[in-house]
């Protein structure tokens, strides 16, 4: 049998009996999802989990039938819509009772003292330059950035949680907190240009400081 | 949660990197959603997917979430393509 095409795929699950392309559908996730998530899930739990997704997916990709737009192979775009909600379930499931609160406030103490630990003495002249790296970062985050980009740029960086839950946990989705993280990175970057810095610079001097 | 964000030497050096990779035309994650399987199927096909969608490939780059989405759904069609045993 030669391989289905799109539209084929398109008008069996649109069909009033639509149970063999759903079969094939499930199979072929099934199939996709067991590989891909093999190295997130245990695998006593793999095959079940993965039956969930695929089930729950294959749901999803029917409500969603009409917004295929061709751009890509049905099958991609099919396994693009069961690959989302499995990660979200899955990153759900392991931040369901981390709070990010509790994670900033450990990180914090961490760092601190892994920085006495591990630094490396180095020359004043380096110190001093990366003091004032510090410094001008430290002021410039005070000064350009709006509280509620300055706890987001926090929680990214100090928290090691994912991008995803920290914007839930913050009352956002992530692609918005995706574009406030952005706004965020690029007002930054303004501002050190206007102080004839690149964060070319920047790394430079931090690289000497930490080598 | 505070609403300061206090440098230390690890949190400076994430945050210069990522402002060097800062780029004023930057997409979302709902954007690169949308262009996903087309990127990923460039790919398959061995043609040049960061030079159709570079600005897809850029936000790869810098979010995690969207980079193991897109490997998983890369890992997941090459399973199905090749007809892979179960593992």
């Amino acid at each position: 049998m030669p391989p289905l095409t799109d539209q084929d795929w398109i008008d069996r699950l649109k069909a009033a009996d639509n149970s063999t392309a759903l079969e094939d559908l499930r199979q072929r996730l099934a199939r996709g999802l067991t590989y891909a998530l093999a190295s997130r899930i245990p695998p006593e739990q793999l095959d079940d989990s993965v039956q969930d997704f695929v089930q729950e997916a294959v749901l999803r990709v029917l409500a969603n039938l009409d917004s295929f737009r061709g751009e890509s192979r049905f099958l991609t775009w099919a396994t693009k819509v069961a690959v989302r909600l499995a990660f979200s379930e899955l990153r759900r499931k392991r931040w369901q009772d981390v709070s990010l609160e509790k994670l900033l406030g450990e990180e914090q103490g961490l760092e601190e003292s892994n920085s006495v630990l591990t630094d490396p003495a180095p020359s004043p002249e380096t110190q001093a330059d990366m003091n004032m790296v510090m410094n001008l970062v430290q002021r410039i985050i005070d000064e350009e950035l709006t509280e509620n980009q300055r706890k987001a740029l926090h929680a990214v960086m100090d928290s090691g949680m994912q991008l995803e839950e920290v914007a839930l946990q913050m009352g956002t989705n992530r692609n918005a907190f995706y574009k406030l993280l952005h706004d965020a990175r690029k007002r930054l970057q303004q501002r050190l240009a206007k102080h004839g810095l690149s964060s070319e610079d920047l790394l430079a001097v931090i690289d000497e400081q930490q080598r | 949660m505070a609403g300061f964000m206090k440098l230390t030497p690890i949190s400076l050096k994430r945050l210069v990197r990522v402002i060097a990779q800062t780029h004023s035309n930057e997409i979302g994650c709902d954007e690169c959603w949308d262009h996903l399987d087309q990127f990923v199927d460039l790919e398959l096909s061995g043609k040049a997917a960061e030079e159709a969608l570079p600005l897809v490939k850029e936000h790869l780059i810098l979010c995690i979430e969207c980079r193991e989405e897109y490997e998983a759904l890369l890992t997941a069609l090459q399973a199905m393509e090749n007809d892979l045993p179960r593992v």
